[in-house]
């Protein structure tokens, strides 16, 4: 029998970072808002991390204007697999991904077939604001695709696993493996129904793994014991996140990265408003780690790897349980 | 943290000034803090509209006496920058008249008067029979209707009174035979003709101006009565339902034949009226002389009415403010639209709560059902959500009109949504449908709901009401309320309940 409500004495102790302190204490006091486009919108954000070497997917072509979208089989002629997104959509909403051709037709990753004119359409209702926040006029974009590695094979079902991590001042403070589930249909928001895996920062093992703010063993559609998990590469991961920090300015985000087989691992999109529900995948609250960084002095001359070293020392967390004096 | 000291000291002095003007304007104008201490006041405001031709000008207007049935008048005045202004007593009718040697243009001028209901029922006004000469010259074919009318009605009456009546009566009758018709061929509105009538049976009667009072009502215009002498004293007819007596709301205004409005030097005039209830305490009553003091000049009494009414509205809004703030932010309940529940609430407080309630539910679904065949038109936003409230006045129009033939005339109430929020509120929810399901549509909408009944709920409290609309500066302490929730960083309610896992943890 679980219980309905937690104690606020609880909540206070766990260091839970509630939504109106999110916003007040760090969103606004650390998020310049002239700052946001550059993470509401997916192009400008590929863009700059290009500027900056932080790698992401490569960009193949932009569609901005309707009359572009009558001459795009020339520009798709020598992509075999892609992807087209809407710069500014949100939530993964109007996404295809194509992995293949066969003949005219474009495969998608679920398999069904799409011709030239679909492709067309797509692209048509992407720049009429269909996918964007408000219906604002939107840009098309094309990019490779992200071939995934290995590693988190039978841990997603039918999407693509990412790794969510916040980067507060340029330090990664808490980490997280989103896996999509049928629940949740490929996609890899937790409110919809995927997998939260708590990640712990000093090695990137599984600490923790809810669905629906439930305590999850295994992947609910396959069926693979969640604690094995353990993400390769994990220190090179750590470093990218906190280079979007030097990168964009923004204090307080959730960086979203996607590990590729040949490329290791990539940037795919950044917020400026990301969620709490990581601190329910990782177990514990976020407040004391936030606390923690805001007394640090001395920090503005360290590098990315600096930084990140120093979480994977402190940050250490022992087993799922928190304990007191571990932040 | 010095920054957060200083900025909670603000807030607290905001909250005492507040606190402190209203108790001084309770000590010194002696407006009571509770409603209910103090006796009910009409304040009725005259606008005369003409526009003037250049040279000198004239206007009269009929006044109310200073004691009518139900009402006594306690204090007037008259506003009209550049014009000469005087109370004028005709036989018993009081004139206001205003002059003026050189006007040119639209001229507005203002008369407005303080009537106290007064218990005391002097409605029986025992009276000469003196009434208007009625010699009206009747066409022969008009001569034998009115006679026969007549006919039937004394036929079936004992009294002047009971005449009256089974007059009124056979010309209302839907079945209106051709004597009827033939009588109103003239255009002359039923008070007239009814007078003209009953003139032939030798029945005295004077014509009468009534105005009915409700509170916050613009631009009203004097209902035409008339008055019969029974023989014994004079009664008060309505000439359109034949209802006799004087209803407890109808303020006798004009009396007599001549015109109520009189304007010399100037053309398309008009005169419309506004009222207000107010309450004032019984101490102010005794002492209206002294009106000079800052506090009325400073508080909403002392704009025309027409512009208090709205403020009664406009002060209230504060209060459905900090509700909204209160529920989302400690609470942490879903809206949809962040203040779109204060202007359902708005409505409510015009449709009271049960009519509004259902009204806006069955609006909002039938525009959700018309919004769903409309994503697949696949068209533009501005263009979806401008044809979202084309159909929004359309459903509204339809319900009104099914609610009015039923029977409801509360059908009619739904016009006072706002159109475009409400076009809003389903273009939101429609796309919530699409991104998220309709479990998220409830969640929000149920939410707004609860937010918009809270506020109405409180908006519609009579000590907040009359707390709002009497001290204006206790929304000072309202702000300092919601400036103070703004800095609120604890947790929601409702995420004690979202954080629960991390108690198995």
């Amino acid at each position: 029998m679980s219980k309905r409500w937690i104690s606020l004495r609880r909540l206070r102790q766990l260091g839970m970072l509630g939504m109106n302190c999110r916003n007040v204490d760090f969103i606004n006091r650390y998020n310049d808002r002239k700052l946001f486009p550059l993470v509401d919108n997916k192009l400008k954000t590929k863009l700059l991390a290009q500027e900056y070497d932080v790698p992401t997917p490569s960009l193949r072509c932009v569609v901005r204007e309707q009359h572009e979208i009558s001459h795009i089989e020339r520009q798709l002629a020598d992509m075999d697999s892609f992807a087209l997104k809407p710069a500014k959509g949100s939530g993964g909403k109007g996404i295809v991904v194509v992995i293949g051709r066969k003949g005219d037709d474009f495969v998608r990753s679920s398999g069904a077939l799409l011709g030239l004119a679909d492709i067309r359409r797509h692209m048509s209702n992407i720049l009429a604001g269909l996918y964007s926040l408000g219906g604002a006029s939107d840009v098309a974009i094309v990019e490779d695709l992200v071939a995934f590695d290995d590693c988190f094979s039978g841990y997603s079902y039918e999407g693509v696993p990412d790794i969510r991590i916040i980067v507060f001042q340029g330090y990664p403070v808490m980490a997280m493996l989103r896996l999509a589930t049928h629940a949740s249909d490929g996609k890899a928001n937790l409110h919809q129904g995927a997998v939260g895996v708590g990640l712990s920062l000093d090695d990137g093992h599984c600490l923790n793994a809810v669905q629906f703010s439930k305590s999850v063993k295994t992947h609910p559609d396959t069926e693979r014991p969640l604690s094995d998990i353990q993400v390769p590469g994990w220190r090179d991961i750590l470093v990218l996140a906190a280079q979007c920090y030097d990168m964009t300015g923004l204090g307080y985000i959730g960086t979203d990265l996607v590990l590729d087989k040949a490329l290791g691992p990539q940037l795919l999109e950044l917020n400026a408003r990301p969620g709490l529900s990581i601190q329910v995948a990782n177990g514990r609250g976020l407040l004391p780690r936030l606390r923690h960084i805001e007394g640090l002095t001395g920090r503005r001359r360290l590098s990315p790897e600096q930084r990140v070293d120093y979480c994977m020392r402190h940050f250490v967390a022992v087993g799922g349980q928190s304990q007191p004096g571990i932040l | 943290m010095n920054q957060k000291r200083t900025f909670f000291t603000v807030l607290v002095l905001m909250a005492l000034i507040g606190i402190l003007t209203a108790v001084l304007r309770h000590t010194i104008s002696g407006t009571p803090f509770f409603p209910g201490q103090s006796t009910s006041v009409w304040l009725v405001e005259a606008r005369v509209d003409f526009e003037a031709t250049g040279g000198p000008v004239t206007a009269s207007l009929s006044l109310p006496g200073l004691k009518t049935p139900g009402f006594a008048l306690y204090e007037e005045q008259a506003a009209s920058p550049g014009y000469g202004f005087s109370i004028l007593e005709e036989n018993g009718n009081r004139r206001a008249e205003w002059t003026k040697r050189e006007a040119t243009g639209e001229q507005s001028l203002y008369y407005s008067a303080h009537l106290v209901e007064s218990d005391q029922d002097n409605s029986s006004d025992v009276g000469e029979p003196t009434g208007e000469n009625r010699n009206v010259a009747w066409e022969a074919a008009q001569e034998l209707a009115a006679k026969e009318v007549l006919d039937r009605a004394r036929e079936t009456s004992s009294s002047p009174q009971s005449l009256t009546r089974e007059l009124i009566k056979l010309l209302n009758s839907p079945a209106s035979n051709q004597n009827t018709a033939l009588l109103r061929s003239d255009n002359i509105d039923q008070a007239e003709l009814v007078m003209n009538l009953l003139g032939r049976e030798d029945i005295a009667t004077r014509s009468v101006m009534g105005l009915y009072l409700e509170d916050a009502r613009r631009r009203q215009t004097l209902t035409p009565m008339i008055e019969i002498h029974t023989g014994r004293e004079w009664l008060l007819v309505n000439p359109q339902t034949d209802e006799v007596g004087i209803p407890p709301n109808l303020l006798l205004w004009h009396r007599g034949g001549v015109s109520v409005l009189d304007v010399s030097g100037g053309g398309k005039s008009q005169v419309a009226f506004s009222m207000i209830k107010q309450t004032v305490p019984a101490a102010q009553l005794a002492n209206v002389q002294n009106s000079g003091s800052i506090f009325s000049r400073l508080g909403v009494h002392g704009l025309p009415i027409e512009e208090q009414s709205m403020f009664k509205f406009l002060l209230l809004l504060p209060l459905g403010a900090a509700v909204v703030v209160f529920m989302r932010v400690m609470i942490g309940l879903k809206t949809s639209g962040t203040f779109m529940p204060i202007l359902i609430a708005l409505a409510f407080l015009q449709t009271s709560l049960i009519p509004g309630l259902i009204s806006f539910i069955s609006v909002v679904a039938m525009g959700l059902a018309l919004r769903s065949y409309l994503s697949r038109l696949n068209l533009l936003l501005v263009a979806r959500i401008a044809t979202l409230i084309v159909l929004v006045i359309f459903i509204i129009s339809a319900l009104s009109i099914i609610g009015y033939q039923l029977g409801y005339s509360t059908g009619m109430t739904i016009t006072f949504f706002p159109m475009i929020i409400i076009a809003w509120t389903i273009e939101r929810m429609s796309i919530l449908w699409e991104e998220e399901g309709s479990q998220e549509v409830l969640i929000q909408g149920g939410g707004s709901l609860v937010v918009a009944v809270l506020a109405y709920l409180i908006m519609q409290t009579q000590l907040l009401n009359h707390l709002t609309f009497n001290f204006p500066e206790l929304n000072l302490v309202l702000l300092a309320l919601i400036l103070a929730m703004g800095q609120y960083t604890g947790y929601k309610l409702t995420e004690l309940r979202r954080f629960r896992a991390m108690d198995e943890l």
